[in-house]
Parts: structure tokens; C-alpha cells; sequence
């Protein structure tokens, strides 16, 4: 199987993406899954629209995109963290 | 990169103003009189606030995470801001919602994609209870000092 390339994105790319590249980096270490995680702010998702397979932000996303945007304020605030856990993990193993 | 620095100078009790705005120039301010950040820290994160918005629902009492990037920060710190009354910031990634805020964590930080345990420990108090409660209903400095400490690892043995 390919290695996904995730984006993590935020505002800044300072405080939140490094919350949610961390708990995602341990989810696929835990399913054995490899992926190339990119953190990043989330101006710079366009330079990385022709690799990259999924987008997991805090940001809000104006523009369409070719691979599924996930939101990952669940993980700064526990609500529903387990739902997006899974819907993270489905975009992984496909 | 720089330690963190965090006391009861950084604290703000019965913090008051109307609006987001109000209550982040009042913090950054005091941040900058303090020289841990710079002149331009404090329109640097209003404009941030205003374009990704930093407010977090909880179960309990909502809180903001305001912060903006690395250039404006001369030392590293976490300025709290515990709210006289609700405050409403945006939410998070979603801009049409907005969620009254009681407590701020304003994050100056000097380096981008670092403090990973940090801000790991911070989200967790997020997801606690009964540690939001406790920081809103404390009396005193020293207390949200202490428990922060406590919870944050910020004190190294």
C-alpha cells in the first residue's frame, strides 16, 4: 500500500496542528499504518494538492479540494474524538 | 528557544471587556509591557483571531487558545485570562458559531511545531471538568499558578 500523505493544518501552524500531528502520528503507530504527515498552515494546502490524500484541520476550509477534509477540533476538546479517530483511520486504510 | 515563562504576573483575574478584541489588547499588552513580546504581537493576533477563529466548546466552561506567529514573540509564555463575564469568541474551524468564553490561554510561542507535551497537557485540561471549574472559580493568583504548574509539567525536578 502507498504511504498517505496527510496534511495537518492550522491558522499558524504553531499551537493546534501540532496537537493533532501528534495524537494522528500515535493512532498509526498503533494500527501499524505508515503515513507521511505534513504539518503545515493551512495557506499552504495548495502547494500540496497534487500528493496529498487527506486534509486534517482546526481551520475552516473555504475552498474545494481533491481529498477528503477532516476537522479536528475534537481532538483540543475530547468531544467526539473517537468519531473523527475513525474517520481519520477509514481515509488511512484505504 | 527560550524557557517558558510562567507566574502570577501572567495572570489576569476578573479579567473585564465586551468584546474579543477588548480582552486581547488588554493581555497583549501586558505581555508587551512585560517585553516578552513585541509591539506588533498584539494586532498580529486580533487579525489572527478574526481570520481562524480560536474558541473551543467544552463539556463545561468554554475557553479561547489565541496565538499568532513566532516573529512577534520575544520569550515564550502562556497568559491566562480568567473572564468576569462570558466573552464570545468564534469557534474553532467553524465561523458561522461562536461560543462564550470564560477562560484564555493566550500561547506566545517562539518556535513553530514545537511543544507538542505542552500542548498536549493543555488540551487535556480542555477535556477536564473539573480543572476548568477550579480555574475559573479560584480566588487567587498563586492557585491558577499552582494548578497550571501541576497540570502543564512546567515544574522540573
Amino acid at each position: 500500500m502507498k504511504k498517505k500523505q496527510v496534511l495537518v493544518a492550522c491558522g499558524a501552524g504553531i499551537a493546534t496542528s501540532t496537537v493533532v500531528n501528534g495524537a494522528i502520528e500515535e493512532m498509526a503507530k498503533e494500527h501499524d499504518i505508515k503515513v507521511d504527515l505534513v504539518q503545515i498552515k493551512i495557506a499552504e494546502v495548495e502547494s500540496y494538492v497534487d500528493t496529498a490524500d487527506l486534509l486534517v484541520t482546526t481551520a475552516m476550509t473555504k475552498k474545494e479540494y481533491p481529498f477528503p477534509v477532516i476537522n479536528a477540533r475534537s481532538f483540543l476538546t475530547g468531544i467526539g474524538v473517537e468519531e473523527t479517530k475513525q474517520k481519520i483511520l477509514e481515509e488511512l486504510k484505504k | 528557544m527560550s524557557d517558558l515563562y510562567f507566574d502570577e504576573s501572567v495572570i489576569h483575574l476578573n479579567l473585564e471587556g465586551d468584546t474579543k478584541e477588548d480582552v486581547l489588547t488588554e493581555m497583549g499588552r501586558h505581555l508587551v509591557s512585560k517585553g516578552l513580546v513585541k509591539e506588533s504581537f498584539i494586532n498580529a493576533i486580533i487579525a489572527r483571531e478574526g481570520e481562524f477563529p480560536t474558541g473551543l466548546p467544552t463539556a463545561g466552561i468554554a475557553v479561547a487558545i489565541p496565538h499568532t506567529d513566532v516573529e512577534h514573540v520575544n520569550r515564550k509564555t502562556i497568559s491566562v485570562g480568567v473572564l468576569k463575564n462570558a466573552v464570545d469568541f468564534g469557534v474553532m474551524g467553524d465561523d458561522s458559531k461562536t461560543t462564550p468564553v470564560r477562560l484564555v490561554f493566550m500561547l506566545a510561542m517562539d518556535e513553530a511545531h514545537a511543544q507538542l507535551s505542552l500542548l498536549q497537557s493543555l488540551s487535556n485540561i480542555f477535556q477536564d471538568e473539573d480543572t476548568l471549574k477550579s480555574l475559573v472559580e479560584a480566588k487567587d493568583k498563586t492557585n491558577i499558578k499552582q494548578l497550571l504548574e501541576e497540570k502543564l509539567s512546567l515544574i522540573t525536578l
